[in-house]
């Protein structure tokens, strides 16, 4: 049935991304690519790679926003985005095949490629273009947020997370069970007032953002702060010097 | 249609074998080398991840060093030697066997050693192993012989080095942990990659100091600063030198710090017109007199004086001298830096310019931190305690690649310097070896070139006076690339920008053999791409070229390739012996000494060889001294991975600090040990030695620490490093155009000396700038590098050209309005040397004055291994085809290098263009459009396809699930600022609480 | 979004072809048309035709056509599946009547007309079915409309109409109630279509790339760099987008060839038959057809999908 589990999954795994530290490097869409391409849906095909118009599966991709604000001035910033493993997952309900399903011991919204037909009408329902078509595979793939990882054995323990995670050279992304209220990583995005993208599309995404901090100190629309000068002119500044340090 | 038809069998196979065997060794998709894990099955690569051990990068890895899959398979690989068979440029080679190419090169090579060894011109581009490789060209005996660094940043390394002995690149790092300010000037990404990455997320999420980026751009690092300053290109100095003025007026400068490390209460002799004036006064000793409130004047030497940064003293010889502080103060208080003076050029508000002052001062002053670190100064003298003040800077090419770069650079260590903040609690710091002693050493070898005889020391070096430079009686260049002569005196890394010019204008002489290394110096790291492919290809009247032979070794079919003679191939970074030493560019951080090996992880499938194995072979050939024994035979006939292990630089001193000695336990010193690479692999790859808390700071003047570099051949002794407020190597230089001294600049050199070499940090108008119709070219035209690219070796990759396949010419929207231009509209880029023609993309996060685009993109058809119609050669340009590598000529007919006066390095960031829209006929693709160059002989096919990864893919390994872990990115940080947050790095808690839980 | 060839087809060919079967069910039922077999064979065999091509048209999209039963199973949750269980239920009391009607019309039984009617509305749910397939897709706000469900069932019903008009006036047959419902339901449809253009055009999805990205509260939201230079599935399947001059030119083609022209031609026929009502006729079919073909191929070309929002598009 791809009816979502009946019972919404109490864990919910999933990842926080701190829009206030990343720098937009594109580390975690590569590293990703490099593990899932042998992973549970390898590969991740890449169609004329050095050709005219390369394009490939990735579960996870990079984009840069400018946001302006003529109050505020404007800022930049980078919004990594995979798949929300959304508690609402209108690509798992809208799949006619079954093949799309979200699984009820952790919540993680993954693609049974064996039974996928390619209709692409789950790309079509997520909100967020997560869903990866492999047009050579003929199926539907996505961010399985390293299921074949994070529980492996066969890793040591600092790889037994996303890909994506362990990688980030900034250290914006933070896996674990955000259905857990006491979880750390609940507990950030608790502090740090994490959000849901796009909630008027109920999907009840997993995933959550963390906004960018406010600013810092001082700021140019608040440009009053300066220092004291203790003289008039720069023979001044020197004499009262002279007279401080040698008449001491 | 119950479930059992439906989910069949959803199980995943949560626990799939990953790879056959995982291999440590060190990344290099960039020059940052941090350590990977290598998964591998069937010689395959499956996954490459960080190591998490590795000092460098801890765990992580960036977007290149991910995708190091995709560059083992790029069809670029080159195969086999090559020889040309067509003309210079079309690409048309042979293969040929490694013997017939080594006797070819050993022909061309013995010839110039019997004649004059200057003859042969050795520039090595990206090096990891300028150690190995300049002391190859020191023992063949040439001295013109460089890396990459003059057109990379020299400005910052000379700068540093000369100011504070040490310098920013990778050199150095701010505190991390402890800052609570940060400045960074002009970065985009820089060498330190990661490290910077993972330092800027920890001082972010600590979430208490606030980060400044100035850079006329602002994307990311500065997209993520608290504070962007859209500066104008060019003008950092003016900027820093109000700050400097603001600091000084309300008396916000560290005055024991200055006092007691810096040369700022050094007298200065006051006597204009003698050959003195401007120099330290000395004691006969040589050492510097400073005044004291009551003692008179004292030596530096003398501990217990407390020396006054002002007024004006009489000396024994009657000659007048001011501390060096009052000269710099009386400079920066003058009206020319008040933040009203210098608003406009630099584009900043004087309010902006006032407040970050204020800020500055308020958090050196006001917040200093203060460790309970007792730890002795070198004079003996105890303190009880490490005073911080935790504001911190780092700065790189957007300071160094303009021609004012050397003195904005010192500018800003000036501004480090007065709020006390160089290698302190929350300052920046040395990383080992640095800091090192200032002005530094030692000095360029070369003044003599015989026939087969080696040169007396390492061809780069640091002059420390006009007596140190390489020039010939007239004061002409001796080196082909001008370098250490009075047009660029502390050219410290050479001028590889301007050796292919100077070959083909035999100016300042000739050359014989261009022998080149991985620096694709026909394309992306020239200035000047049209004309630089036109001296390669250039010819005599008798039809020979001009460069007569050029040997070039590179691993993949890069522009470069196609004007060489003759092609050495190297291997891939998985596929050889590598070392990163002390000796050269160590991996070091401020908590300690460190170097690192590569291991072939890889067995290689083609033929061809690690460059480095072909040197030492060369050298057999040619009976290089240091490579061979009396009897001729190879003294590491097993290779580079034999010298790594077996050469001493000076007795236990080698290529490698661990593991040395009989018994394993030298660490920096001890006996060659024939099983030093096992420990290395043992270990990941990698050595490295902790400071002890004692030794973290203040490494300049501490005790303990600069014992320690002795014992590590850091420095030759445990004096005190002395920063350079004011520098008396540069007044040196300014004596001699003055007419002192009997090595003096020619006659029309003098002005420029004398006008550049100031002692104390200067600005003027970039060189470029100057000089040129505002009205024409109002626009500054800068690059950046892409986080993802690796220069023009990123663009063969499968998985990172998916990324950035072209690139647009981004501006400002007002701009752009202005201009009637929309975005993806063509556009023609015009500088006074030629045009280039790239798409529009329009923002709001950049200096309006400025336009820029990502470096390195643009590729010429037929190179690397990509197809004619890939968007990189169609769409995508490079700068380069507009700037160039001469200045416009001056009244005498003499075109400079577009390059600092001081250092060399080239002024990339100093272009100036004026943009318009193209023609409808114009439009739809790039120029100017070289020719395809010819694909490599057997080159392996381009995918249609690529799926990469099927095969590999882990059969079930039938065990057991574990648990999941929770990760955060920063668990540290974030336990510091969100409550409830357990601490320890990463997933690592188990194993890090003990250590963190005691803190 | 974009337009794929074999999902217009799809969509146009089989609700013309349900449209068609649904009227001659009733229409048989009810006694309204001619019971000439060579007739009714044409016209079944045309209803059952344009369906079966729509239907396997729409396999011609898949990656995996031979797994196409699959889509059988999720009638529970999914709107494809449910469509495609009811296409296959669809044939079976329609292909039962239309074989008892052409072949065996003589012999009434109440049992078949039951089966008719239950045909009848075994089609309705089909079209509805395929409609809901896109009106359920919250992220594309062109789509998820209560103008989508009705839209699909009226020009189903249209097409059904116009082609089953122009197929009694080929015949010669007097077209009867069908000749008037034809122009009233075109004008009709031109109404409908009129009001989902000016509903398009009003109104924007409650989705913006502020509440995309849930940077609103900074400011306004543009898109600086892409993840690739190049375009990638997202891309090319979610962020077609039309340039508005195209638009309405294509919009004028839909009002005139699809609505405007069949009305005239097919009101002209009602008082003209004979060979030039034929003629008309005919021609209408063939407007209609290309109008129908466009309009829904600007369905999707019009369509804005949320995910273009992550990729510069101001709005969805
Ligand atoms: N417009 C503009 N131009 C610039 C710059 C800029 O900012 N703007 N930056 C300048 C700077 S700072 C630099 S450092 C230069 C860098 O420019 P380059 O020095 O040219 O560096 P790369 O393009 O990275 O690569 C050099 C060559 O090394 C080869 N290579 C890669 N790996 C290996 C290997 O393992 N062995 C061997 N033998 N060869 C290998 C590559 O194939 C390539 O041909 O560009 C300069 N050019
Ligand atoms: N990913 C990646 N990493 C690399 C490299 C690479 O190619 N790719 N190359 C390596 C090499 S060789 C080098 S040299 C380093 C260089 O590393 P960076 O110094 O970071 O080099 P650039 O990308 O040239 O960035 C220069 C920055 O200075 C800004 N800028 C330009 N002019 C001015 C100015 O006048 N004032 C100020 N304040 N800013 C200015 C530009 O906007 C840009 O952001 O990176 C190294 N690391
Ligand atoms: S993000 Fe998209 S693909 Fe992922 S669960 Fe939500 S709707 Fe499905
Ligand atoms: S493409 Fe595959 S996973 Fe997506 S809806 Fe269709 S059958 Fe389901
Ligand atoms: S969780 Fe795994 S699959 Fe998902 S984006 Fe991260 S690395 Fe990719
Ligand atoms: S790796 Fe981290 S910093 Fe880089 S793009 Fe991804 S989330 Fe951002
Ligand atoms: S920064 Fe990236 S490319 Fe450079 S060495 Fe590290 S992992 Fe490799
Ligand atoms: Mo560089």
């Amino acid at each position: 049935m791809t009816s979502l589990p009946t019972n919404s999954p109490t864990k919910k795994l999933g990842l926080v991304i701190d829009l206030d530290i990343c720098v937009g490097c594109h580390a975690c869409a590569v590293n990703c690519k490099e593990w899932n391409t042998s992973g549970h849906s390898a590969p991740l095909t890449d169609q004329d790679p050095y050709g005219a118009d390369p394009s490939g599966v990735w579960f996870n991709r990079i984009h840069s926003f400018e946001v302006e604000n003529e109050k505020t001035g404007g800022r930049t910033v980078n919004f990594p985005k995979s798949c929300l493993h959304c508690e609402d997952a209108p690509c798992v309900t809208v799949c006619p095949t079954g093949a799309s399903y979200k699984r009820e011991e952790d919540g993680i919204v993954l693609v049974n490629a064996d039974h996928c037909i390619g209709c692409k009408l789950c790309s079509w329902a997520c909100p967020y273009g997560a869903r990866e078509y492999d047009e050579d595979a003929g199926v539907m793939k996505k961010c399985t947020l390293c299921v074949d990882k994070i529980y492996n054995p066969n890793l040591p323990e600092e790889s037994r997370v996303p890909a994506c995670v362990s990688t980030c050279p900034v250290g914006a992304r933070s896996f674990g069970d955000l259905g857990d209220p006491n979880s750390d990583v609940s507990k950030l995005v608790e502090s740090r007032g994490g959000y849901d993208l796009m909630p008027e599309q109920e999907c009840k995404p997993t995933n959550k953002y963390l906004p960018p901090r406010p600013k810092k100190q001082g700021s140019p629309e608040n440009d009053t702060m300066a220092l004291t000068p203790m003289a008039d002119s720069s023979a001044g500044v020197i004499s009262r010097w002279v007279d401080k340090f040698l008449s001491a | 249609m119950k479930d059992g038809i439906v989910t069949r069998d959803q199980r995943v196979d949560t626990a799939p074998f990953v790879s056959d065997e995982v291999k440590l060794t060190t990344c290099y998709m960039c020059a940052c080398r941090c350590g990977i894990k290598v998964h591998l099955k069937d010689n395959q690569v499956r996954y490459i991840e960080g190591n998490p051990d590795h000092p460098v990068n801890k765990g992580v890895l960036c977007a290149k060093g991910s995708a190091g899959i995709m560059q083992q398979n790029s069809p670029a690989k080159l195969q086999k030697p090559l020889l040309r068979v067509g003309e210079r440029g079309e690409g048309k080679f042979k293969e040929i066997e490694w013997s017939e190419a080594l006797e070819l090169a050993t022909g061309w090579l013995k010839d110039v050693r019997d004649k004059d060894p200057s003859r042969l011109a050795f520039f090595t581009g990206r090096d990891q192993s300028q150690s190995f490789t300049g002391w190859w060209a020191s023992q063949f005996g040439t001295r013109n012989f460089a890396a990459h660094g003059g057109f990379c940043s020299v400005n910052m390394a000379a700068a540093g080095l000369y100011s504070i002995g040490g310098s920013f690149w990778e050199f150095g790092e701010p505190d991390w942990d402890l800052t609570k300010y940060f400045l960074m000037f002009g970065v985009a990404e820089d060498h330190d990659s990661n490290p910077i990455k993972m330092g800027l997320g920890k001082l972010k999420t600590r979430g208490e100091a606030k980060f400044v980026s100035v850079n006329p751009i602002r994307t990311g690092y500065s997209s993520i600063a608290d504070e962007w300053i859209g500066i104008k290109p060019g003008t950092d100095g003016l900027f820093v030198m109000a700050l400097i003025q603001e600091l000084l007026k309300s008396d916000n400068v560290d005055w024991d710090y200055l006092g007691r490390y810096t040369n700022a209460a050094w007298l200065v002799i006051q006597d204009p017109g003698s050959a003195q004036d401007g120099l330290f006064a000395r004691d006969k000793d040589g050492n510097a007199f400073v005044a004291t409130a009551k003692d008179g004047l004292k030596s530096v030497q003398d501990t217990d004086a407390d020396p006054v940064l002002v007024g004006e003293y009489q000396l024994e010889s009657g000659q007048k001298a001011v501390p060096a502080f009052q000269l710099m103060a009386e400079r920066y208080l003058s009206e020319d830096y008040a933040a009203e003076a210098v608003s406009e050029k630099t584009g900043i508000p004087a309010e902006t310019i006032r407040r970050i002052a204020a800020e500055l001062a308020k958090v050196a002053f006001e917040e200093e931190i203060v460790l309970d670190i007792p730890w002795t100064d070198w004079a003996g003298r105890k303190q009880e305690k490490m005073i911080g003040r935790p504001v911190s800077m780092h700065a790189m090419r957007g300071i160094s690649a303009h021609s004012n770069g050397f003195h904005t650079c010192r500018a800003i260590h000036l501004l480090q310097m007065l709020l006390g903040s160089i290698d302190v609690p929350g300052g920046f710091r040395h990383k080992p070896p640095f800091p090192k002693p200032c002005p530094p050493g030692p000095k360029p070898a070369g003044h003599e070139s015989k026939a087969n005889t080696p040169l007396g020391g390492m061809p780069l070096g640091f002059p420390q006076g006009p007596e140190d430079l390489l020039v010939d009686e007239q004061g002409n260049p001796k080196r082909i690339d001008k370098a250490y002569s009075w047009e660029y005196p502390l050219a410290a890394h050479g001028l590889m920008h301007m050796v292919i010019h100077n070959a083909w204008a035999s100016d300042p002489c000739e050359i014989d053999v261009l022998f080149m290394y991985m620096s694709n110096m026909g394309w992306n790291s020239t200035m000047n791409v049209p004309d630089t492919v036109r001296y390669l290809t250039d010819k005599k009247a008798d039809g020979s070229y001009k460069i007569p032979h050029f040997i070039y070794s590179d691993a993949y079919h890069s522009e470069t390739v196609a004007y060489a003679d003759l092609i050495l191939p190297d291997t891939t970074y998985l596929e050889r012996w590598d070392c990163i030493s002390l000796l050269d560019r160590p991996i070091c951080s401020a908590h300690g000494a460190a170097d690192s090996i590569r291991q072939p992880v890889i067995t290689l499938d083609r033929d061809v060889r690690p460059f480095q194995d072909v040197m030492l072979d060369l050298g057999v050939m040619l009976g290089l001294p240091g490579m061979t024994d009396d009897t001729g035979a190879a003294k590491y006939p097993g290779g580079y991975s034999d010298y790594m292990v077996n050469h001493e630089r000076s007795p236990g001193i080698g290529p490698l600090a661990g593991w040395r000695g009989e018994d394993k336990s030298g660490q920096g010193r001890g006996a060659p040990n024939p099983d030093q690479l096992n420990s290395y692999i043992e270990n990941g790859c990698f050595w490295e030695k902790h400071f002890t808390p004692e030794q973290s700071y203040y490494k300049f003047a501490n005790k303990a620490y600069l014992e320690e570099a002795v014992y590590m051949g850091f420095m030759g002794a445990p004096d005190p490093v002395v920063m350079q407020v004011y520098s008396e190597t540069m007044q040196k230089f300014r004596l001699a155009a003055q007419g002192h001294g009997d090595r003096q600049p020619p006659e029309h050199l003098r002005e420029r000396v004398g006008e550049f070499f100031d002692p104390l940090p200067l600005w003027y108008v970039p060189f470029e700038e100057e000089g040129l119709d505002e009205e024409k070219y109002p626009l500054h035209a800068v690059t950046q590098r892409p986080m993802h690219m690796y220069h023009s070796w990123g663009s063969q990759n499968a998985w990172l050209r998916q990324i950035t396949a072209r690139n647009p010419l981004f501006m400002h929207v007002d701009t752009a309005k202005e201009l009637g231009i929309e975005d993806d509209d063509w556009l023609w880029v015009k500088s006074p040397h030629g045009r280039v023609k790239g798409q529009a993309k329009l923002m709001t996060g950049v200096n309006k004055y400025t336009v820029w685009t990502w470096n390195a993109i643009g590729k010429r058809k037929g190179a690397w291994g990509l197809k004619d119609v890939a968007p990189e050669a169609t769409k995508g340009f490079l700068l380069n085809h507009i700037i160039s590598e001469l200045l416009p000529s001056k009244e005498d007919g003499y075109r400079y290098s577009n390059s600092d006066p001081v250092t060399g390095q080239a002024a990339w960031y100093d272009l100036k263009v004026s943009i318009e829209k193209c023609q409808e006929a114009e439009c739809g693709e790039t120029s100017p459009m070289l020719d395809a160059q010819d694909a490599i002989p057997n080159k392996s096919d381009c995918l249609e396809i690529s799926r990469y990864g099927a095969a590999l893919s882990g059969a079930p390994s039938g065990k057991d699930s574990l648990p999941h872990e929770e990760w955060i990115g920063n668990r540290e940080e974030n336990a510091s600022s969100s409550s409830g947050i357990r601490t320890g790095h990463g997933n690592r808690i188990a194993e890090t609480q003990g250590e963190e839980g005691t803190k | 979004m974009h337009p794929a060839k074999s999902v217009i087809f799809f969509t146009t060919a089989s609700g013309g072809g349900y449209g068609l079967l649904l009227i001659l069910l009733l229409g048989n039922v009810f006694n309204l048309l001619p019971t000439y077999i060579f007739f009714l064979l044409v016209c079944y065999g045309l209803a059952f035709i344009l369906i079966a091509a729509g239907l396997l048209s729409s396999t011609f999209h898949l990656g995996h056509p031979e797994r196409a039963w699959r889509a059988l199973t999720q009638w529970r949750s999914s709107w494809l599946s449910r469509e495609g269980v009811m296409a296959i239920v669809t044939f079976i009391p329609t292909g039962l009547y239309a074989l008892y009607v052409i072949f065996f019309q003589d012999s009434f039984s109440a049992l078949m007309e039951l089966i008719g009617l239950v045909g009848a509305v075994c089609c309705v749910i089909t079209v509805y079915c395929t409609a809901m397939i896109y009106a359920s897709l919250k992220t594309i706000h062109a789509w998820s409309n209560r103008f989508v469900p009705y839209g699909y069932l009226l020009l189903s019903l249209t097409t059904g109409m116009v082609l089953i008009t122009g197929m009694m006036m080929v015949w010669g047959y007097d077209t009867g109630i069908f000749g008037w419902l034809s122009p009233l339901l075109l004008l009709g449809s031109l109404y409908w279509k009129v009001s989902y253009w000016r509903f398009l055009d009003q109104t924007k999805s409650v989705s913006s790339p502020e509440s995309a990205t849930g940077l609103g509260e900074f400011g306004a939201v543009s898109l600086l760099e892409a993840p690739h230079t190049e375009a990638n599935y997202l891309m090319q399947e979610m962020g077609f987008s039309i340039a508005r001059k195209h638009s309405e030119k294509l919009r004028k083609i839909v009002l005139w060839a699809g609505f405007g022209a069949p009305f005239i031609l097919l009101a002209f026929a009602l008082f003209q038959a004979g060979v030039i009502g034929g003629i008309a006729a005919v021609l209408a079919v063939v407007l209609a057809g290309i109008g129908i073909f466009v309009e829904r191929w600007l369905f999707f070309a019009e369509a804005k999908h949320t995910v273009a929002m992550y990729y510069g598009a101001k709005d969805a």
